[in-house]
């Protein structure tokens, strides 16, 4: 075949694509951070016994689970401007993010949720404690040992979800893989170069969490 | 501007439902073409011998380790520099049958070796070879086991196809994208691809919890 091998347009670009790598991990931290928060509240209301919480966070829930991503994405960064909501790139896609993260972890929390036992919550109410205390102080340390394993494969694929902020011109490490391959024509360099920074990437992440799991795992 | 959306949407709905054919045509055959894959992959992974469970495991960790952006993009511009031709459309369903390929294959591995070992020396014990032990005894316990992954896998790849519309393929993204650079209606188009969206991903969850109740084990 009539193409040879030549990676020495990645190699001079690798500092850039470290720093987008980057962008993508700081992306993700805050999503992550605020899609667990947001998550946590919405999985309470999910088995609340308030009926119009369960609604809204069940629609909440099912719609951001069937809607694509990319979708989201785009409304949120092209549409809402109508409406008078700006936002530069990163941000909006952070925000796009982090209402998607919130869906996907608020499914694995519920199911957490409704497998803690009930003589738990019963124990707090018997030492005098309020139903948010219980929440707080009980259920919630509870919840994030027991589901700690959903809850890494939830975060590594919201890593990886982080690509599509390509697609709004967000420079991280997709969008620079794909400038690198139409300046350069070294396709099979740089794709090979992105599919390399992703595997290992969520292989470091997944590690990373494992020990985290391990540490935070409820004893048996 | 000055048309009202329900105007636009008029005038643009041959356009929307052939987004909404080429979406659903482009879904389903990659998720056939995945699903036979992925069970192949996974029988390697579970029955195969070490090489075939390396180059099994590999495939499925490299492929489940990328985004499904970078998989389509990949696939878009790597296949014409190693001399195959795609067009974007056999390109994009190429990268989502691959996708979904590595996702069916995993889950059936988790399902197969959930299957407990009584199961397999039951059916020894009766006389049962490989083949028949595969067909009539874990295969049925394994599938309805991944059905409810199988039926998560089928919503990804839907969701996974909007990203198609990067490499040209007119499927409703695309189709939405152009509609608005027509009439700069963006957050209602937009709102309804979601909507479209909506509606496929929801009836593939709903109709997968029906098949669910339907073969579960009383």
């Amino acid at each position: 075949m009539d193409f040879y091998i030549d990676y020495s347009v990645i190699t001079s670009s690798l500092g850039i694509l470290f720093h987008a790598l980057g962008i993508d991990l700081y992306m993700t931290l805050f999503s992550v951070v605020l899609g667990t928060l947001i998550g946590l509240v919405v999985a309470f209301a999910l088995v609340s016994e308030r009926r119009i919480f369960r609604i809204l966070s069940g629609t909440y829930v099912a719609v951001i689970r069937n809607v694509p991503l990319l979708i989201i994405v785009l409304f949120i960064y092209f549409g809402l401007p109508d409406a008078g909501f700006v936002f530069s790139e990163i941000p909006s896609f952070i925000f796009a993010l982090t209402i998607y993260a919130g869906a996907y972890v608020a499914e694995v929390f519920r199911g957490g949720i409704l497998a803690i036992h009930k003589g738990v919550g019963e124990a707090g109410m018997a030492i005098g404690m309020s139903n948010l205390q219980i929440i707080i102080f009980i259920k919630i340390p509870i919840l994030i040992r027991s589901t700690m394993p959903a809850l890494s494969s939830t975060y590594i694929s919201i890593f990886k979800d982080a690509s599509v902020a390509a697609i709004i011109s967000v420079p991280e490490l997709t969008f620079h893989i794909r400038k690198i391959n139409l300046e350069t024509f070294r396709t099979i360099e740089a794709w090979s170069t992105a599919t390399v920074f992703y595997v290992v990437s969520c292989f470091l992440i997944a590690f990373l969490l494992r020990r985290v799991e391990r540490r935070v795992a409820i004893p048996k | 501007m000055s048309t009202g959306f329900f105007n636009e949407l008029w005038v643009s709905k041959m356009m929307i439902f052939r987004g909404i054919y080429m979406c659903i045509f482009v879904s389903f055959t990659a998720i056939l073409i995945g699903t036979i894959i992925g069970v192949f992959v996974g029988l390697a992974l579970t029955y195969g011998n070490i090489f075939t469970r390396f180059f099994a495991r590999a495939y499925v960790d490299i492929i489940r380790g990328i985004p499904v952006l970078v998989l389509i993009l990949t696939i878009y511009f790597v296949l014409p520099v190693i001399q195959i031709n795609f067009t974007a459309l056999q390109a994009g369903i190429t990268s989502l049958a691959i996708f979904s390929s590595a996702q069916v294959a995993e889950m059936l591995r988790g399902g197969l070796q959930n299957i407990p070992k009584g199961q397999t020396e039951a059916a020894k014990a009766v006389g049962l070879g490989f083949s028949q032990t595969f067909i009539f005894v874990t295969l049925p316990q394994a599938l309805r086991q991944v059905l409810p992954t199988w039926v998560n896998t089928a919503v990804e790849t839907v969701k996974g196809s909007t990203l198609i519309s990067l490499i040209g393929v007119v499927e409703i993204t695309l189709v939405m994208q152009q509609i608005i650079g027509r009439n700069f209606l963006t957050m209602q188009f937009y709102a309804l691809a979601g909507l479209i969206y909506f509606l496929i991903c929801y009836s593939i969850e709903r109709g997968g919890k029906y098949v669910e109740k339907k073969v579960a084990i009383k």
